[in-house]
């Protein structure tokens, strides 16, 4: 099977499209959402209605620091821009996009497989998986041999042999990783909707099960639509600018 | 099964074990066979052990993992592989004959000799180079030779794929790599420098020349460590026949900073392969070892400084390409060949670590008996050189970014594309003079170098008003 693993779509619905498009053609056919699907971006009611529609055919959607923050209050720690986009995108979502978004889970757990949107220590704390120091403690946190996050917009992976030691490694989009059943593995995928590594296109990976092969992709796609509509609709202009330069 | 239950006879992932070939601390090596194959194979198997260190483990996944990825006649070709959750194996092509280890008990061996062998393996490194692979242990005996002469590399599991996860990282914090051959980068844990094969084979070049090691084979740390300052005995110290040329190379594969080792295999084997073209610094004079204060003053720079930033393998690969200048010295091409001159500075301008290699041919008779002499009894290939290297002095590259080559052959576009191949060629720049009815009938030999050229060509044309203008239609093919 071939899990398709989207992160921090943030309400961009160009680069979600974009993303589901080169799934589809890669054959991909389980769906994995790990949280942030609102905040930033000018459509969220669109995305969660696509994310709704995956969900009703099987696929697992986490909740995100965001989503939590459009359903209760931001955190004291968000910043100014993303606390403005909360309230900017708290009106416009519908009473079933809401609904949808509070029954979501921290994490999601599959055999050997963890699905979370942050570190898996403290899932509710959204602690950043940023070095192989915090990448340790997430992998203390649980017995899975496969851990899949996002919220760092930044595509990494992490693994850990039998001496504990933990290694980061930046992948390379389009360069299929086996896996090995020797260690145990964290893979951080970047940024659907928000990418922050200086590279726009958007991200997202691939789990081949039956290979046992984690594959990061990047996507092109209209940024400059995405990042006109954050601009026209009253979002910090800010929030437009850096997705064209993906920081 | 497990592996020391597996006998002659005893059939493994569709394989049959045949023979025994090699039984290591790490792995046993079978000959195996499997049914409609007719290729030779061996099949290697990791000896796990409870209690074993997991290294060997990491070894072979390591090996698992690389070896589907290459390709070429520089490796063995990857067959089949088996699982860990079962009993694990490596299948490839096996390769019968003896490994440069045998080779090396003969050492000192003549200059020409190891020129032919240290280009042989230099060019086996660039190809799994631009593969993304660093060898990491690079030791006579994992370097065999194919029948048809091509060196094969072999046992990858110190290996690093750049666009894989390391691995044997999280597995150890001692240098990994065989002792005597270690780069200076690697005994400080550094696994990304492709040029720390380049290093090795220095040592292996060191070895052929002087029979000795060297940086010696140390058993400690701080043993290994003494190569990060000590400078080794030049060559020629030890082997008076050693040719300052050789001295040259060897002692540049040497250096401690990779910056200062050649910028890639291609461009070792192209020293190796021209010795009169070498650039003498003072490495090739040097004729004793450095003095104690030397060796103090190259201590403190190393513990203030330690080795310089690395790069990626193919990036830097593609920053130091092999630039191939075809060019007709023949009387009037002039025109032409100060157009080709033109685009060939203006690339090495884009590429400050290009090496341009100038090359003509000179057409020989196809039947016949070719003298190489003019009516007037000069050499022709001389005489060919000669106005190669004037065609190419207006550019006035540094003496050490270029190199001059006439080809002798009745056929120039074969010629050039044949040189073109052995050499790693990453761009030939070639001129296309106007069409005739007799040249599109027969083909031109741009043409012809166009269609089946292994890298990218750019064809010169003149405009057809007869003016100096350059049309560089940048005529580009993978073939």
């Amino acid at each position: 099977m071939k899990t398709g693993l989207f992160a921090d779509i943030h309400a961009n619905r160009e680069a979600l499209e974009a993303c589901l498009r080169h799934a589809e053609a890669n054959q991909v056919d389980d769906h994995i959402f790990l949280g942030d699907l609102v905040g930033y971006g000018a459509d969220p009611s669109w995305v969660i209605d696509t994310v709704m529609q995956y969900h009703a055919r099987g696929a697992g959607v986490i909740l995100g620091n965001h989503d939590a923050a459009v359903l209760s209050k931001p955190e004291l720690t968000m910043v100014e821009d993303a606390r403005q986009a909360i309230d900017w995108t708290r009106p416009r979502l519908t009473d079933d996009n809401m609904k949808f978004l509070s029954g979501l889970p921290l994490s999601i757990e599959k055999k050997d497989r963890l699905f979370v949107h942050s570190s898996a220590f403290k899932p509710a704390d959204w602690s950043y998986v940023a070095d192989v120091h915090s990448a340790r403690k997430c992998f203390g946190a649980t017995f899975s041999r496969f851990i899949y996050c996002g919220h760092l917009h930044q595509p990494l992976l992490y693994h850990q042999g039998s001496t504990g030691k933990v290694v980061q490694f930046t992948p390379v989009a389009g360069v299929d990783i086996p896996l090995g059943m020797y260690r145990r593995w964290l893979a951080v995928i970047g940024a659907v909707g928000q990418p922050r590594d200086s590279n726009p296109a958007a991200c997202y990976a691939v789990h081949d099960s039956g290979k046992n092969i984690l594959t990061y992709y990047r996507v092109g796609y209209d940024v400059t639509a995405a990042a006109r509509k954050v601009r026209e609709s009253g979002l910090p202009v800010w929030l437009g600018d850096r997705l064209e330069r993906g920081v | 099964m497990t592996e020391s239950e597996l006998g002659k006879g005893s059939l493994l992932g569709g394989f049959k074990l045949e023979e025994r070939i090699h039984a290591g601390g790490m792995a046993t090596i079978w000959r195996v066979v499997r049914q409609w194959d007719t290729m030779p194979m061996a099949m290697k198997i990791p000896r796990l052990k409870d209690g074993d260190d997991s290294s060997f483990i990491v070894c072979f996944e390591v090996e698992q993992m690389i070896m589907p990825r290459l390709s070429g006649r520089h490796v063995p070709k990857f067959i089949a592989s088996g699982d860990f959750s079962m009993q694990p194996f490596l299948v490839m092509e096996h390769l019968p004959g003896k490994s440069l280890d045998v080779l090396m008990r003969e050492a000192p061996l003549s200059p020409q000799e190891i020129a032919v062998i240290g280009a042989k393996v230099a060019r086996a490194l660039h190809d799994i180079h631009r593969q993304h692979v660093i060898h990491l242990d690079l030791t006579p005996d994992n370097i065999l030779f194919r029948k048809s002469g091509e060196a094969v590399l072999i046992d990858f599991g110190l290996s690093r794929h750049e666009q894989l996860p390391d691995l044997m990282a999280e597995e150890f914090s001692l240098p990994m790599g065989t002792a005597p051959y270690i780069s200076p980068e690697q005994v400080l844990g550094i696994r990304s420098d492709f040029r720390s094969d380049i290093f090795s084979l220095g040592v292996i070049l060191y070895r052929l020349t002087t029979g000795e090691f060297p940086f010696d084979d140390p058993k400690s740390m701080a043993g290994l460590k003494r190569r990060l300052y000590l400078a080794p005995v030049p060559p020629r110290v030890l082997n008076k026949k050693c040719p300052n040329w050789l001295q040259e190379i060897i002692l540049k594969c040497l250096e401690v900073d990779s910056d200062k080792r050649y910028d890639s295999g291609a461009q070792l084997a192209l020293a190796l392969e021209n010795p009169c073209q070498v650039i003498l610094t003072s490495r090739s004079e040097l004729d004793k070892s450095d003095s104690l204060w030397t060796e103090f003053k190259r201590w403190i720079r190393y513990s203030r400084s330690g080795p310089s930033q690395l790069r990626s393998v193919a990036r830097h690969l593609d920053t130091a390409p092999i630039i191939m200048a075809a060019v007709d010295i023949s009387p009037g091409a002039e025109a032409l060949s100060d157009a080709i001159r033109h685009v060939v500075k203006r690339i090495y301008h884009g590429e400050r670590n290009a090496r341009i290699t100038c090359v003509t041919v000179r057409k020989t008779r196809l039947v016949g008996i070719d003298l190489g002499l003019d009516e007037a009894g000069k050499n022709l290939y001389v005489q060919y050189l000669t106005a190669l290297k004037q065609w190419a002095q207006p550019m006035e590259l540094p003496a050490d970014r270029v190199s001059f080559h006439v080809l002798e052959s009745p056929d120039a576009a074969m010629a050039l594309i044949n040189y073109a191949k052995s050499n790693h060629a990453e761009h030939i720049v070639i001129g296309a003079r106007g069409s005739s009815m007799l040249r599109r009938f027969l083909g031109s030999v741009s043409s012809h170098v166009v269609a089946e050229a292994p890298c990218s060509v750019t064809v010169v044309r003149l405009h057809d008003t007869g003016d100096s203008g350059v049309t560089s239609d940048g005529y580009s093919g993978h073939g």
